[in-house]
């Protein structure tokens, strides 16, 4: 089982990302669960969404997890929010944020016995560049890609214009373009 | 002529939307709603695929969840297809007119998607809003996963619609874990799907004009306990035509349902029996038991009206102790679950140590742990030959630890 947990603000798409991951891994054969934390949340508030991946049905329906992965597609919940909570020592984090990845770690204490563990990359950048509006879900998506290895990219990039089918054109080009930049930029 | 909706074999669907494609692929006629979180996606989505064409049917959105239940009402009289779903507050609110469903026999099917009753206002998941409609006359399914939530809706369709039941049936789903967790979901054809509910053959439906019929008469002392008597005798009876249905269910997908549902029984010294997704957490957490050397099985109720009296008894006689979980506040007594549990084991001849515990109200999470916790308590009890605990006891409560009633001994 694989268990993730992204820490992202109401607006930002971690539902959205979360199911589309879900919608993929699905592609590949496996069970999946995608779900969040959420209800009457307003836009800007904090929430997480989580996924859960098996070769088996998944009958843990618990919101309790020790992620193997955390995604953080917000720069300032990585510094506010608890994305250390039930960790494992192999839990890998990936961090949206302009910073580099030493001053990251630096300004995050509770990161610094993981620092081979964590990874950054600028989805809100990327996905102004591209998107040309903050959307970090999709670039995550790509850096997830490349860190876990769980894909490649263009078996994830067929999959993903098919999730996003009911789009126009030019908005999954940017999301097909947001993914691949990110995968490339994560370091 | 409806448009086709495309479907996979393979989806990755949350409960709400996998409702939805049951009451698309079902040719549902009428859907009256008030739509209410978290079930509004199963009502918002049907509205969807008659205004896309996909569906021929009509969507009344009305003020309240009165109205709707009012309106699926006068829809089922006239003859056709109905359904809604609601949660909660709503539900509380169309409860006077479940009664009335239920009286006048009308097949309508309603998708509850489980929320806490306020207040303190809540929107996730409990039982609060199932329970309530407990007494009501409706027949009742409890889905525990997505796929679960699609196709009893399906065989819903067909259980109320028969000639021999004739009574509205609710399918339950657990609010948010449940309505909002996408997972993979398989469906059938859409073909498949129409041809297994089939069209619906309404009984005195009011639209026959050659043949005049009235709903909703009024009974005093003279016949209005033989028309109740009556409705619960259907009720009662409808067991042979579920069983049916899911057998049928089966036949076409290899998916097996059966009014109680068991796992790892078949040694069990202590069990959970439960409702909802808890169920699935409870078979995880058994499992890790029976590593760690205690006889752990989970026991679930599928159908909760018609109450599974003998199928419990029978799945629970060679268990010592048994936690019977309640999702909903008891309001001053034990859970009602258990009331009905201890009510089945009272009448076996094992008489098993049974107990009762209150969790997950208002969404609060049931984990792994909590419930290996009340497998090891139930397992100090089977040791010990009484209830070592609090007979009720509330689980994963904050601050000081909550019980009531002790086991009676010399």
């Amino acid at each position: 089982m694989t268990e993730i947990r992204w820490h992202s603000r109401a607006g930002q798409g971690a539902v959205s990302g979360a199911k589309g991951l879900g919608d993929v891994v699905a592609t590949t054969g496996k069970e999946v669960q995608a779900f969040a934390l959420y209800g009457s949340a307003k836009r800007g508030a904090a929430l997480r969404a989580y996924n859960r991946i098996d070769d088996e049905q998944i009958f843990d329906h618990a919101k309790f997890m020790n992620p193997d992965y955390v995604l953080v597609i917000d720069p300032a919940l990585a510094m506010t929010d608890d994305i250390t909570m039930n960790d494992k020592e192999t839990t890998k984090y990936i961090i949206t944020t302009h910073l580099s990845k030493e001053e990251l770690i630096e300004a995050i204490p509770a990161l610094h016995d993981k620092k081979d563990r964590v990874y950054v990359v600028d989805c809100v950048q990327i996905s102004l560049d591209t998107i040309k509006r903050s959307m970090p879900n999709s670039p995550m998506l790509g850096a997830f890609c490349k860190v876990s290895d769980m894909f490649e990219l263009d078996y994830f990039l067929e999959n993903m214009k098919r999730v996003l089918a009911k789009f126009p054109q030019k908005i999954i080009d940017a999301n097909m373009e947001a993914i691949s930049r990110a995968y490339n930029e994560v370091n | 002529m409806a448009v086709e909706f495309e479907v996979n074999e393979r989806e990755v669907w949350d409960g709400n939307y996998a409702a939805s494609q049951a009451l698309r692929q079902a040719d549902v006629d009428v859907v009256v709603a008030y739509p209410i979180t978290p079930s509004t996606p199963i009502v918002e989505n049907y509205g969807s695929y008659v205004g896309n064409g996909y569906i021929d049917g009509e969507f009344i959105m009305v003020e309240s969840e009165h109205a709707a239940m009012s309106g699926c009402i006068g829809a089922s009289a006239a003859g056709g297809r109905v359904s809604t779903a609601t949660s909660s507050q709503g539900f509380a609110l169309m409860v006077e007119v479940l009664y009335q469903a239920s009286g006048m026999r009308l097949p309508i099917v309603l998708n509850v998607v489980n929320r806490a009753l306020a207040a303190p206002l809540n929107v996730r998941g409990d039982h609060a809003d199932m329970y309530l409609g407990r007494d009501s006359g409706w027949l009742q399914a409890s889905a525990f996963n997505a796929q679960e939530a699609y196709d009893l809706a399906l065989c819903a369709f067909r259980i109320a619609e028969n000639h021999s039941v004739r009574l509205p049936m609710m399918v339950h789903q657990d609010g948010f874990i449940t309505s909002h967790t996408a997972q993979n979901v398989y469906p059938l054809s859409n073909e498949a799907a129409k041809k297994f509910v089939g069209v619906i053959d309404p009984v005195d439906d009011m639209l026959d004009f050659s043949r005049p019929v009235t709903y909703g008469a009024q009974t005093e002392e003279d016949w209005h306990f033989e028309h109740k008597a009556k409705q619960h005798k259907a009720i009662m009876d409808s067991v042979g035509v579920i069983e049916d249905v899911f057998a049928e269910f089966k036949e076409l997908t290899g998916r097996e349902y059966k009014r109680i549902e068991t796992y790892d029984m078949e040694d069990a010294d202590v069990c959970v029996i439960g409702l909802g997704s808890t169920v699935e957490s409870a078979r995880v957490a058994a499992k890790e038991m029976r590593k760690e050397g205690v006889k752990a099985g989970v026991v679930a109720i599928r159908v909760f009206r018609p109450f599974p009296y003998e199928e419990v008894r029978e799945a629970l006689k060679g268990c010592k102790s048994i936690a019977v979980t309640d999702r909903s506040s008891p309001g001053g007594a034990m859970g009602a679950f258990y009331n009905e549990v201890a009510a089945a084991m009272m009448t076996s001849k094992s008489r098993p140590l049974v107990t009762n515990y209150i969790y997950g109200l208002g969404g609060r999470d049931l984990s792994i742990e909590n419930i290996k916790t009340i497998f090891k308590e139930q397992q100090a009890n089977a040791d010990a030959g009484y209830i070592t605990t609090d007979i009720q006891q509330f689980t994963n409560l904050r601050g000081p630890k909550l019980g009531f009633f002790k086991t009676e001994r010399n």
